[in-house]
C-alpha cells in the first residue's frame, strides 16, 4: 500500500436554504486507503456536506480540493467523472425504469457492473425488472454496485446500512474494506457506533453544521465522539446509556391490562397472543419481515385482522380505520416520519391535527386552547421549533418528536412505537427513551418495536421476540441482552430458558 | 439469498407474460377500440372506405394533440396550452398557404413545425426558470397563444392548396388506407420512435418518473424537461396542420377545445398523469375511440348532449378499471412475498 496521501480536502464549506443554515463550516480531510466516518447528531450537516461533495448541491461558500487542486461540481455526473460518487440514504434508482435502463442512463456497461454484482451477491437479480418492483434492500445494493462500477476514488456511503438487514450490511462493509485495501477511500455516514468503531480508521465529527473535531478511532473511543457530537454543555446529559434503564421503575405486578391480543392472525401473523399492561414499556424484537409490521398495523387500525381479538381495557374492539384505534386510545408513531406528518404544514398544525375535533366550537377551531396544549407538548419534548413553519425543514429527530408530541397533546392510553429512533442521533434517542419511560410511569402503556437491540434494555420492562409471524420468546429487561435477543430473533433455541442461562 | 428471491417471483414469470403485463393497458385500449369499431359496423352495415377516411381525418388532430400531451406528461409536466398552440399553427398555415402553390405550403408547414417546437420549448423554459407550477404557466400561455391566433386570423378563413390537403385526406394506395393514417404512423415512427430508443428518451422517462433519482443518475433534468415541452410543441404544430388539412380552413378557436380532449385521450391511453409511465400508441388509439364514440352516438340517434355524458362516463369507467388492475396485482404480489418470507423462515 502506498503511503497515505490526502485525497480530498474541504475548507469552510457552507450551505443555507433560505434562513435555515444546513452547513456552516464543513472541513473534511480524507486520505487514500482509509475508511473515514462522518458523524454528528441529526441536522448536524452530514448529509449536506456529502451532497456538496458529490455535486448534488452547490455550496454557498468554501472550497473542495481534490489531490490539492480546487474543483467545482455542477452535478452528480461531473463529480462522478472526477472520481467522487455517493450512495444515498434514499434509493436513487428511477422507479419506473428497469434496472438495465437505469444502468444505461448512467452509461454503465454490463461488463463494468458484472463483477460488482457478483461481489455483492446479486447475480440472481433480474435486471429487466422495474426498479419499483424490487425490494428496497436489493435496490440499495444495486445502487451501490452501479456506483462501484465507475470505480470512484472516493466512495461515499450515506447511511446506506440504516435500512439494511445485518447480513446485507456485511456485504457493504466487505466492499468498503476492499476499497481501503486497494488504496482508494470511503466516507461512511452511520449512526451505529459499533459499526463505525469496527470499520473506520478516523472520524470527523460535525455539530450544528460545523466540524468540531477529528478522532482517531484506533486510539480513542465512543465517549470522545459522543461528547464532541453533543457539545460541551450537553455532554453531562448523557452520562451513560444505561442511565435511563436504572431510573426505570420496576413493573407493577398489579397493573391492569391496557391491551390484550388474542390469537391474532393477519398477513404472516400466526396466532399471536400477548398482554400489554398499563405502566410498562413492552419491547418487540424481530428481524426484518417477521410480522412485526402486520402486528402494528392491526393494532393501529391500518389493517384488519383475519381472525383473533384485540381487547382494549378488557373490551373487545374492532378497528376498521385508524380513527377507531385512536378513539380507543391506541396511537401509532411510525418509523417513517413522512408517513405521519404533513410535511408542508407547521409544527403547530401537525401536533394539533388529531385533537382538532375535540376543540371545535360550532365548527370553528379554538386556536387558543389548541396553542396551549401544543405548547406544553413542545416544551415537554424539547422540540427545536426554529424552522417550525414547515415540518419538512426540521431534522429527522425533531420530526419524530413532533409525531410523539401530537399524541401527547391529543391524549392516549397506549403508544405504539414502530422503530421510532431509526436514523436518529444519540441525544434525541436518549430523550425519546426518557419520554417513553415517563409515559409508562404515568400509567400509559407503550409497545416499542426497535431494530436496535441495545435499546431494549434501555427502555423496556419486557421484550417479546417474534420470528416467522409468531412470538417465540419472552424476556425480562434483565435477561434481554443483545446476544440473547439475537439468538431468539434468529429462531434459535427456546428463547427464555437459553437466554436466562446466558445472562447468568 | 433473501435478496435474490424476488427475481424468481412467479409473477416475474416468462418474459412474454411480463411484456403482456407491462403493456396490458395499451392492449386494453386496442380491445376497447375494436369493441367500439365492431359496434359501429353493427349499426352501420354499409361501412366503407369513405367512412374510414372520415374517421381518420376526424381523429388526426386529436391523435397528434394526444401525442403532444403524452410527450410532456411522460416528462413529468403538463401543457394546457397545446390546444391554443394547435390553433396558432392552424391559422398561420391557413393564412400563409392561402392562394399559394404546394411548395410554398410545404415550406410554411416546415416553418410552423419549427415555430411550434420553439413555442413549446418556451412554455417549458418559463415553467423551469420561474419555478411557477407548469399547470399555471401553461394555462396562462394558453391565453397568450389563443390571443396570438386571433391576432393572426380574427375570424375563420384562409385555406391551403388542394394538393397539400390531400396529404391527410387523400388516398395514395388503397381507399381503405387513407393518407392521414400513413402520415400519423410516419411522423410518429420518424420522430418519436428514434427518441424513445435513444438515451434522451430514457432520460425523458426517468425525469418523469423521479426527478431527484434522475438527477443523481446524471441526467440533465432541466434541458430534458424543456425538451419534452418542445417535443409537445412540435406535435401540437402537427395537430394544427392536421386540423388545417381536415377542415380546409383556418379557425382561431377550433384548436382550443383539443386541450382537454387530448388529456382525456392520454388518460384513456394509459399514460400516468404523474409522469414516467405510458407510451404514444395507447393515446393514439384512444383518440380514435374518442372520435368514434360521439359519431356512433349520433348515428344511433342519441341526444348529442346525452352523448357527452356517456363519453365522460366511459373515460371514468375505463380509468377506474385500469386503476383496479394494479391494485389486484399488488395484493397477489404481497401474498407471494409473504409466503417466500415464511418459507425462508
Amino acid at each position: 500500500m502506498s503511503a497515505p496521501a490526502v485525497l480530498l480536502e474541504t475548507r469552510g464549506l457552507s450551505k443555507n436554504y433560505g434562513a435555515v443554515v444546513a452547513l456552516r463550516s464543513g472541513d473534511l480531510s480524507v486520505q487514500t486507503g482509509e475508511i473515514h466516518a462522518l458523524m454528528g447528531a441529526n441536522g448536524a450537516g452530514k448529509s449536506t456536506l456529502v451532497k456538496v461533495l458529490t455535486g448534488d448541491v452547490t455550496p454557498n461558500a468554501g472550497v473542495i480540493l481534490l489531490d490539492g487542486r480546487e474543483v467545482r461540481f455542477g452535478s452528480p455526473a461531473s463529480a462522478r467523472k472526477a472520481g467522487l460518487a455517493s450512495v444515498y440514504q434514499d434509493v436513487s434508482l428511477v422507479p419506473l425504469l428497469t434496472i438495465e435502463q437505469n444502468l444505461r442512463l448512467t452509461g454503465t456497461t454490463m461488463e463494468a457492473i458484472r463483477p460488482w454484482l457478483d461481489e455483492l451477491e446479486l447475480e440472481d437479480v433480474d435486471l429487466t425488472e422495474y426498479a419499483r418492483d424490487l425490494p428496497t434492500p436489493t435496490l440499495h445494493l444495486l445502487d451501490l454496485a452501479q456506483t462501484l462500477a465507475s470505480l470512484p476514488r472516493l466512495l461515499v456511503l450515506d447511511e446506506v446500512t440504516a435500512t439494511l438487514p445485518a447480513d446485507l450490511s456485511e456485504r457493504v462493509f466487505r466492499v468498503a474494506r476492499r476499497w481501503r485495501s486497494e488504496g482508494r477511500a470511503v466516507v461512511l455516514i452511520s449512526h451505529r457506533m459499533t459499526e463505525v468503531k469496527a470499520l473506520c480508521d478516523r472520524a470527523t465529527v460535525l455539530r450544528d453544521g460545523t466540524t468540531v473535531g477529528v478522532v482517531d478511532l484506533e486510539t480513542s473511543g465512543q465517549e470522545e465522539i459522543v461528547s464532541l457530537m453533543l457539545g460541551p454543555e450537553a455532554a453531562s446529559v448523557v452520562v451513560s446509556e444505561g442511565a435511563v434503564a436504572d431510573s426505570a421503575p420496576a413493573p407493577a405486578g398489579d397493573a391492569g391490562a391496557a391491551v390484550e391480543v388474542r390469537r391474532l392472525r393477519s398477513g404472516i401473523l400466526q396466532d399471536v397472543s400477548f398482554t400489554l399492561r398499563r405502566g410498562e414499556v413492552l419491547g418487540i424484537v424481530a428481524l426484518e419481515g417477521q410480522g412485526q409490521s402486520d402486528l402494528f398495523e392491526c393494532l393501529s387500525g391500518n389493517r384488519r385482522p383475519e381472525s383473533g381479538q384485540i381487547l382494549v381495557q378488557g373490551k373487545p374492539r374492532r378497528f376498521r380505520h385508524p380513527i377507531d384505534a385512536i378513539g380507543a386510545g391506541l396511537v401509532l408513531v411510525p418509523a417513517d416520519r413522512a408517513l405521519a406528518l404533513l410535511r408542508q404544514r407547521s409544527v403547530l398544525e401537525n401536533i394539533a391535527l388529531p385533537m382538532v375535533s375535540r376543540l371545535e366550537r360550532w365548527g370553528l377551531i379554538n386556536t387558543r386552547a389548541e396553542g396551549r396544549r401544543v405548547k406544553s407538548a413542545i416544551d415537554r419534548l424539547e422540540i427545536d421549533t426554529r424552522a417550525g413553519s414547515r415540518v419538512m425543514q426540521l431534522s429527522g429527530g425533531n420530526q419524530q418528536k413532533v409525531t410523539i408530541a401530537r399524541w401527547l397533546a391529543t391524549g392516549f392510553t397506549t403508544l405504539l412505537c414502530f422503530d421510532p429512533t431509526r436514523g436518529i442521533d444519540i441525544r434525541t434517542k436518549d430523550q425519546i427513551y426518557r419520554v417513553l419511560r415517563e409515559l409508562a410511569a404515568s400509567g400509559s402503556a407503550v409497545l416499542l418495536f426497535t431494530s436496535e437491540l441495545p435499546e431494549i434494555q434501555l427502555a423496556c420492562d419486557r421484550a417479546l421476540v417474534m420470528f416467522g409471524g409468531r412470538i417465540v420468546a419472552e424476556l425480562s429487561a434483565h435477561d434481554a441482552t443483545e446476544a440473547a435477543l439475537l439468538r431468539a430473533a434468529h429462531g434459535l433455541g427456546r428463547g427464555g430458558g437459553d437466554s436466562a442461562e446466558q445472562a447468568s | 439469498m433473501s435478496v435474490a428471491q424476488p427475481a424468481n417471483r412467479p409473477l416475474g414469470g416468462p418474459s412474454f407474460r411480463r411484456l403482456l403485463r407491462r403493456n396490458a393497458w395499451t392492449l386494453g385500449t386496442y380491445v376497447l377500440f375494436l369493441a367500439v369499431f365492431g359496434f359501429t359496423l353493427s349499426i352501420h352495415p354499409d361501412y366503407g372506405p369513405y367512412e374510414v377516411r372520415s374517421l381518420v381525418v376526424g381523429a388526426l388532430p386529436l391523435a397528434f394533440c394526444a401525442v403532444a400531451q403524452t410527450c410532456v406528461v411522460l416528462g413529468g409536466g403538463i401543457d394546457l396550452s397545446i390546444g391554443a398552440m394547435m390553433a396558432v399553427a392552424n391559422v398561420v398555415a391557413a393564412r400563409y398557404m392561402f392562394h399559394h402553390d404546394f411548395q410554398t405550403a410545404v415550406l410554411v408547414a416546415l416553418l410552423v413545425l419549427v415555430g411550434g417546437s420553439l413555442a413549446g420549448g418556451l412554455n417549458g423554459l418559463i415553467a423551469l426558470r420561474t419555478r411557477v407550477p407548469d399547470i399555471v404557466v401553461t394555462l396562462a400561455m394558453s391565453f397568450v397563444w389563443g390571443g396570438v391566433a386571433l391576432l393572426i386570423l380574427p375570424k375563420p378563413g384562409g385555406g391551403a392548396p388542394i394538393a397539400f390537403m390531400e396529404i391527410a385526406s387523400g388516398n395514395l394506395f388503397t381507399p381503405w388506407v387513407p393518407n392521414g393514417l400513413i402520415l400519423l404512423v410516419g411522423v410518429v415512427a420518424l420522430v418519436w420512435v428514434p427518441i424513445k430508443l435513444s438515451r434522451l428518451g430514457l432520460a425523458l422517462y426517468a425525469v418523469g418518473s423521479d426527478r431527484t433519482a434522475a438527477f443523481r443518475r446524471g441526467v440533465r433534468v432541466g434541458p430534458t424537461r424543456v425538451f419534452s415541452y418542445a417535443l409537445g410543441g412540435f406535435f401540437a404544430a402537427c395537430g394544427g396542420l392536421a386540423l388545417m388539412m381536415s377542415t380546409g380552413i383556418g379557425s382561431p378557436l377550433a384548436g382550443t377545445i383539443y386541450t382537454l380532449s387530448g388529456v382525456s385521450a392520454i388518460v384513456l391511453g394509459g399514460v400516468s398523469l404523474a409522469g414516467g409511465r405510458g407510451g404514444v400508441m395507447g393515446p393514439i388509439v384512444a383518440a380514435f375511440v374518442l372520435t368514434l364514440v360521439p359519431a356512433d352516438l349520433i348515428l344511433s340517434g342519441t341526444d348529442p348532449n346525452l352523448g357527452q355524458v356517456i363519453q365522460g362516463c366511459l373515460i371514468v369507467l375505463v380509468v377506474m378499471a385500469g386503476g383496479l388492475a394494479p391494485l389486484l396485482r399488488n395484493r397477489v404480489t404481497r401474498k407471494t412475498d409473504e409466503t417466500t418470507l415464511s418459507a425462508a423462515a
